[in-house]
């Protein structure tokens, strides 16, 4: 495998690029491994990659019934942030976006991480003191968070219509908040996977699973059938079936999500721009595309299509907040299935099931948390228990009722 | 946008209903004996189907009643809609639909 | 201005442009002239501009490629000032008179940009080059300089001075396309009565009928296509949309429109449609070829050429080549001959072609040369040179030239079809990708099912549009397809060269400046499934979503991987099918039509009292500021008379919920925590509602106002929630119970009067209800008259104080408030306002709903525990009490905080940490959820919520909010009157 940098790019140039080496290999699938993981996305490959980085696992395969990357992973608006209210979702976040820091020269793929700060802004008195609460929260935490005035905002984002419909009365931003190149993180972690030994087989698709003793001991493919001693699903927007295919019935609903880019224009917005209120969040690539995020439709659904009304909403959302953006042009909008818990927080760790494990409920956000969910269930695999930033985050608190609803406290939906 | 026939007013846009989940879940009769772990599935565990989903939706700018449609949650198409307390005529046994 | 020959690319005679109607516009600052029925393409190849553009990535010199839509080069900005829309495609732009146009992307100018620098060292930025380096320190470091260099037009900054429309329109069929295929279906469907919309994205129907040599009956295909519209134009069931585009297909076939206004009030204007049937009649897109140095301007699509020569009496060039894979681009040798320009030689792929073609091209004097390729091209600003060479790449000599028309093979416009997850497969004869199976409604037909002769075409559309007809139950003498006299060259059949690989660029996505380098990179690093493919070399995302550039890349990616073409698959056209504009989208929403505002019924009233409003959902007085008050100060006012005399409060927007039946209390029962059942008719009961979760979902006082008949009472913001999860636990859960549900919040206008005076201001109103304590206690609700209206006055207090809650029909609103103000005089009555409220009920730890409670708030967190737990029989949400998490012991407990210094605020959303000394980060103890200056307690008092509170008064806390600390000490949320003496009499 190659090293990237720019003196290697640079020696490839004068070659005319002829040496680059292949990212992954596309390697047969064996009969047998220690771990398999379903699923090529982020949470999939940055498991793999963590086993056989740092966990000495080194026999391990992800299976990907498409190509890598091409689930939510690849269709997300690349936010990171850990501004979380509650201290356990905040020491899972943090951990995430510290890795995110460092994720460039750790997988040695620039993932082209811009922390260019994540603004929060409110549009009501009453939510500006939810903020005041959630900001003070974040720092309670540890985490960067600065609540901002109006003035603060302005300066910002100039062209903010801090006058709208519902005016703004001020925020906070997270600075170290900011987005990244989300096929970069998957491909960057599938090259560094593969490199370390992981095989990563796509085109395969799991369509059943045998389990004996309340363990699965194969799983069944559209490229054979293969063995293992410990499974893992990673398969945002496909976890209640394959949980099904192991006997497992999820709390989980899927819903769509909706993204849009308009065309690229030069840049115009630094920061990354969220209204819980006025429901839209927005920010502008490094290719000059807005990014435009907003609400979901709510209901149950697998056809990765968006729905009309929630265009409509998101575009009346941002020209409210940014009217200079009203002659920009939309370019493509698309959908991802966000598997989406009653708590909106995600599942991460042990099944029933003895040698299952699992990692889903990433609900809408599930792009910051990969560098996190990949450490943290690699060693859960490993010890065969959770990790200490895992055991708020299980399957059973559904049961004791211990949700964790950020929603809920910061009176904010997340 | 889908379009969704209320058995009372016809097709409408899919702005003049809410949705409400997964249909024909039964309440345990006397919550105080049901098991943290019943309660919770009552609560919280869904079938989620890849397909054919028998759900409840409201009229909720229009007559203000609920109904059950089965719809398809891959290609939202609707087979079937019927009324509250009603049992579907399709069946998902094979995980899709058959139609009457 | 300096003086130049008019339109030197322009014949004499031809085309379908109006030559006594000249128009004036500008490209980069210089004055032209066009005609009315122009393209800004069209003008500007009349004036002989070739260079019109600058490239994404490499700022390479660009041309006019297409003709339509697809444009993937000639993106152009127009207009100025805030009216500038920027990477517009200059052949959809219509001409017209003043236009003001710009070339984008490109400084100090389009034919001098510096930016081509990266051009010359294109070698160091290959496809994702960026995630190898820039690595160091960060890429925040690196990004702040490379930034500055993205995106293509200039953003705008200041607001859109054009308006936009919105339609919602229905219909039988809609048809897509107005070309010949489009115009049968239309007349064939209109004829029987069918509800029919035809769009065509042109100003003019006709399609390729505008710029095609066709015959049909007798007639020239645009003087047939005329009288088809004119006919169409004619009956009432058909819709007529030129100049409007089908951008997207959503669920259930919901189907949006973008139509563009000319000297309208409006500048676009969003359809949204609702169609039982689609046709699709949109067509096929010529694709370019991959040859070395293909980008150059001067360098067009064939058809492209023969569009501008018909349509517009334009010639691209006068020393014109053609290099094609099929036999289409020969009319573009006719066509050319016709008008007396010579097309020097033709490069064609294919070894053989047929012997009409060959003895066509020889009776011209074109030389023709088969099985060859071109192998490079010269020019900067223009196409000057092309080189070919044979298949096995030997050299076979250079041709002067001045216009390269190219055809690579034709495309269908199936993109809606994609929209709606409709499945492609590859022909390999066409090379290109056909509607496999159709989503429901939908029908494809003419070129975009794959035909490639006129005649199959309106056989074609004739047949799918009986069908169609047929389906939606019209029936009639079906009509029979028009004889087409005289068609193009139309066969498409193609086949596609080895790919050359030579040391030139070749461009495969002209729009994102992909070269097959890019694709021989992304293959020798692995990316080699179709979306990997597309990720990596950004190939077809661009504005054209690869219009031009996706059936390239896919053959392409096919060759160098040595797969089929069949195997590669295709990417997901997303909609929209053309960028459409965001304030097109938005429409009108915006602004005060954002969110409509709900005035109170005495809104005028309250104006005339100097409210201060704020939107609470609906506009309500905060306070009633006195000329030199601050807000803080007429709340402090407001307050004490309130406690000293009388206030006047208008709670219109109170929750108002009449619940009836012989079910209603065992209904209400199940809903309230609290015991319903014992209530008596005329008494009120203040009652908690949860959700199934055992979360607190709302509060508010319950009257029974006889045995079956209730009011449900809720806060104002919660009345259409509460609504609707009553009638869902009634018609989904509990539909045996008899009970029926209105809510009456809008019907009565409500007010409070409070205040040690209220009930002397309600005598003096008159009333003939009996206001004595005895008769009506604290919690208990009469009917009757006051002030000579219809009533229901209850003795409900939110502030503390003696306290009347009058409900009157909602239009006397602002009779009942003048008058209470005009009798109330003499008792010193004070109009207050919410924020008042706030304060008297947080002196009283009065819980609000959302603001002490949260989405986790349970009733013992707010000490209502006992009355949970005793209720014996079941309600909503009991259940979740009982488990683990609910039962534990740090659970967050509403409790009262003062501040250690009384002069010292303490801000709302501030956090609680264990004594005085401690340092963050912390776990946090709970956060401060209300909080005022008490101006009876003269000093600043909070309510907040603490871990394990109600066990830790007297504790000493501190309050962090971001920068400041506040010593603070635990207490009993209940201030004032702590006995609650003042709500006895």
């Amino acid at each position: 495998m190659n090293s990237y940098s720019g003196f290697s790019l640079f020696r490839n140039a004068l070659t005319g690029h002829r040496h680059w080496s292949r990212a992954w290999r596309d390697p047969v699938p064996k009969k047998h491994y220690d771990v398999v993981i379903v699923g090529a996305g982020g949470h999939g490959l940055a498991t793999a990659y963590y086993l056989a980085k740092y966990q000495g696992v080194k026999n391990v395969a992800v299976l990907e019934k498409g190509y890598l990357g091409g689930g939510n992973s690849g269709r997300n608006t690349q936010v990171s942030r850990s501004n979380y209210f509650y201290p356990e979702s905040g020491a899972f976040y943090e951990h995430s976006l510290k890795l995110f820091e460092n994720l460039a020269q750790e997988i040695n793929f620039n993932v082209m991480f811009s922390q260019r700060g994540v603004l929060a802004i409110c549009n009501s008195p009453h939510e500006m003191e939810l903020y005041r609460r959630w900001a003070n929260a974040i720092q309670m935490n540890g985490i960067d968070s600065k609540i901002l005035s109006r003035e603060g905002i302005k300066k910002l984002i100039p062209h903010i219509n801090l006058d709208c419909r519902f005016p703004v009365y001020g925020g906070f931003i997270q600075k170290r908040g900011g987005i990244s190149r989300h096929d970069a993180v998957t491909w960057g972690y599938a090259r560094q996977a593969s490199a370390a030994g992981v095989d990563i087989i796509q085109q395969c698709e799991v369509v059943g699973m045998d389990s004996s003793d309340s363990r699965v001991t194969t799983v069944h493919t559209t490229r054979g059938t293969i063995a293992a001693d410990k499974f893992a699903l990673c398969v945002a927007g496909h976890s209640s079936q394959l949980a099904a295919m192991a006997g497992l019935r999820l709390p989980i609903t899927s819903i769509p999500l909706q993204a849009m880019v308009t065309e690229p224009v030069r840049p115009i917005l630094h920061t990354c721009l969220v209204s819980a209120h006025i429901h839209v969040y927005v920010s502008q690539s490094d290719r000059g595309e807005i990014v435009i995020g907003g609400g979901a439709d709510l209901y149950n659904s697998y056809a990765q299509r968006g729905g009309l009304p929630v265009q409509h909403e998101n575009m009346e959302a941002l020209l409210e907040l940014l009217p200079i953006f009203s002659r920009l042009r939309l370019m493509r909008q698309w959908a991802g299935v966000c598997d989406m818990t009653p708590d909106v927080s995600p599942i991460v760790g042990k099944t029933p099931i003895d040698n299952l494990y699992i990692s889903t409920g990433w609900g809408t956000g599930g792009y910051k948390a990969i560098p996190a969910g990949g450490d943290t269930l690699a060693h859960t695999m490993v010890h065969d228990q959770a990790h200490d930033l895992l055991k708020p985050f299980q399957l059973d608190r559904f049961e004791t009722g211990h949700l964790i609803d950020e929603g809920a406290a910061s009176g904010v939906a997340h | 946008m889908l379009r969704i026939k209320c058995p009372w007013c016809g097709v409408r846009d899919q702005t003049d209903f809410q949705f409400g989940g997964e249909s024909h879940i039964a309440r345990p009769e006397t919550p105080e004996h049901a098991s943290d772990a019943e309660w919770a599935n009552y609560l919280y565990f869904r079938k989620n189907p890849k397909g054919l989903h028998y759900e409840r939706w409201v009229h909720s700018y229009g007559c203000r009643q609920w109904f059950n449609i089965a719809r398809d949650t891959l290609t939202h198409e609707i087979i079937e809609v019927y009324k509250m307390g009603e049992q579907p005529s399709t069946r998902s046994d094979t995980g899709k639909a058959n139609k009457k | 201005m300096r003086s130049r020959v008019d339109n030197p690319a322009r014949l004499s005679d031809g085309g379908l442009i109006d030559r006594n109607k000249p128009l004036q516009f500008s490209f980069n600052g210089v004055n032209y002239t066009g005609y009315e029925g122009d393209t800004l393409a069209s003008a500007l190849l009349a004036n002989d501009i070739k260079l019109v553009a600058r490239s994404f990535k490499y700022h390479r010199p660009r041309g006019v490629f297409t003709a339509g839509e697809e444009e993937p080069c000639a993106l152009i900005e127009i207009g100025e000032g805030d009216a500038r829309t920027p990477t517009s495609r200059a052949p959809m732009i219509p001409l017209v008179q003043g236009l003001i146009t710009n070339s984008q992307n490109c400084w100090p100018s389009v034919n001098f940009d510096i930016g081509r620098v990266l051009d010359f060292t294109h070698i160091f930025w290959p496809a994702g080059f960026y995630n190898k380096t820039f690595k160091w320190p960060s890429w925040h470091t690196w990004e702040n300089l490379i930034r500055k260099s993205t995106g293509l037009g200039q953003a705008l900054t200041g607001p859109d001075p054009d308006h936009y429309e919105q339609v919602n329109a229905h219909c039988d069929l809609l048809i897509c396309g107005g070309g010949p295929a489009g115009l049968l279906a239309a007349r064939t469907a209109g004829r029987l009565g069918v509800r029919v919309m035809l769009v065509e994205q042109d100003q003019s129907f006709g399609g390729t009928l505008n710029w095609e040599q066709v015959q049909i009956e007798g007639k020239s295909g645009h003087s047939w296509s005329l009288n088809i519209i004119d006919e169409l134009d004619s009956m009432k069931n058909v819709m007529l949309l030129p100049h409007t585009t089908v951008v997207g297909n959503y669920d259930h076939n919901v189907t949006t429109l973008l139509q563009t206004g000319q000297g309208t009030a409006w500048r676009e204007c969003f359809w949204t449609v609702r169609p039982k049937k689609i046709l699709l009649a949109t067509g096929a897109i010529e694709q370019g070829l991959i040859f070395p140095n293909n980008d150059r301007p001067g360098i067009m699509l064939a058809s492209a050429v023969r569009h501008y020569l018909n349509r517009y009496a334009v010639v691209p060039g006068r020393n014109v080549m053609v290099a094609t894979n099929n036999d289409t681009a020969y009319q573009t040798v006719f066509d050319l001959a016709r008008k007396q320009i010579a097309v020097s030689t033709v490069v064609d792929i294919r070894t053989e072609v047929s012997e009409e073609i060959r003895q066509g091209m020889a009776d011209l004097g074109t030389a023709l040369i088969c099985g060859v390729r071109i192998s490079d091209t010269r020019g900067t600003r223009g196409i000057n040179k092309v080189s070919i060479e044979s298949l096995d790449g030997k050299i076979m000599g250079s041709h002067q030239c001045d216009l390269l028309a190219v055809s690579g093979g034709w495309s269908p416009r199936l993109h809606l079809l994609a929209h709606a997850r409709g499945k492609l497969r590859f022909e390999p004869a066409s090379q290109s990708f056909l509607a496999d199976t159709l989503p429901p409604g939908f029908t494809v037909t003419g070129s975009a099912a794959g035909c490639s002769k006129l005649t199959d075409t309106l056989t074609d559309a004739i047949r799918k549009t009986n069908n169609i007809c047929s389906q939606l139950g019209f029936t009639g003498k079906h009509a029979t397809a028009p004889v087409v006299d005289k068609d193009a060259l139309g066969s498409t059949k193609t086949v596609t060269a080895p790919l050359n690989s030579g040391k030139h660029r070749q461009w495969i996505d002209l729009a994102h400046d992909v070269t097959l380098l890019d694709a021989e990179l992304a293959v020798r690093e692995g990316f080699v499934s179709v979306e990997h493919f597309k990720r990596f070399t950004t190939t077809g995302m661009s504005v054209d979503q690869g219009k031009t550039g996706n059936l390239n890349a896919i053959i392409a990616l096919a060759a160098l991987t040595g797969r089929e073409t069949a195997d590669i698959g295709t990417t997901t056209f997303r909609p929209p099918y053309v960028p459409v504009t965001l304030g097109a989208i938005a429409g009108g929403n915006l602004g005060e039509f954002y969110a409509p505002r709900r005035y109170l019924p005495a809104h005028t009233l309250h104006q005339q009292l100097n409210a201060h409003f704020a939107d609470y959902d609906w506009q309500r007085p905060e306070c009633y500021p006195r000329a030199g008050e601050t807000v803080e100060d007429a709340v402090h006012r407001e307050v004490l008379a309130v406690r000293q005399s009388v206030g006047i409060f208008d709670n219109s927007p109170i929750g108002k919920i009449e619940v009836r039946g012989t079910d209603a209390a065992e209904f209400l029962n199940r809903v309230y925590i609290n015991n319903v059942l014992t209530l008596k008719p005329g008494r009120a009961r203040y009652g908690l509602m949860l959700n199934e979760n055992g979360v607190i979902i709302d509060d508010g006082v319950f009257v029974r106002l006889s045995e079956n008949h209730f009011l449900v009472h809720t806060t104002s913001g919660a009345v259409s929630r509460i609504v609707a999860m009553m009638e869902e636990w009634l018609q989904c859960e509990w539909s045996h119970l008899r009970v029926l549900i209105d809510d009456i919040t809008t019907q009565w206008a409500n007010f409070t009067l409070a205040g040690p005076r209220a009930r002397e201001v309600l005598n003096a109103l008159g009333t003939d209800i009996d206001l004595s304590a005895k008769n009506l206690p604290h919690m208990a609700m009469a009917s009757g008259s006051v002030a000579g209206l219809k009533a229901r006055v209850a003795r409900i207090s939110f502030s503390g104080e003696l306290s009347f809650e009058v409900s009157i029909p909602a239009c006397t609103a602002q009779h009942f408030m003048q008058t209470s103000l005009n009798l109330g005089q003499a008792f010193g009555i004070t109009p207050y306002g919410i924020e008042t409220l706030m304060v008297l009920r947080t002196e009283k730890g009065y819980l609000h709903v959302g603001v002490d409670t949260d989405g986790s708030s349970t009733p013992d967190d707010i000490g209502w525990g006992h009355v949970a737990r005793k209720k014996t029989t079941d309600y909503i949400g009991k259940r979740s009490l009982f488990r683990p998490a609910n039962l534990a012991g740090d659970r967050k407990q509403l409790v009262g905080l003062e501040p250690l210094d009384s002069k010292q605020s303490i801000p709302v959303g501030g956090h609680l940490l264990p004594g005085t000394e401690q340092q963050v980060p912390v776990r946090t103890e709970g956060w401060v959820t209300s909080a005022c200056y008490s101006p009876n307690l003269k000093r600043y008092i909070a309510l907040a919520v603490l871990a394990g509170g109600r066990q830790r008064l007297d504790e000493l806390l501190t309050v962090f909010d971001e920068d400041r600390r506040i010593a603070v000490k635990v207490v009993s949320p209940l201030f004032y009157d702590t006995e609650n003496e003042r709500l006895k009499d």
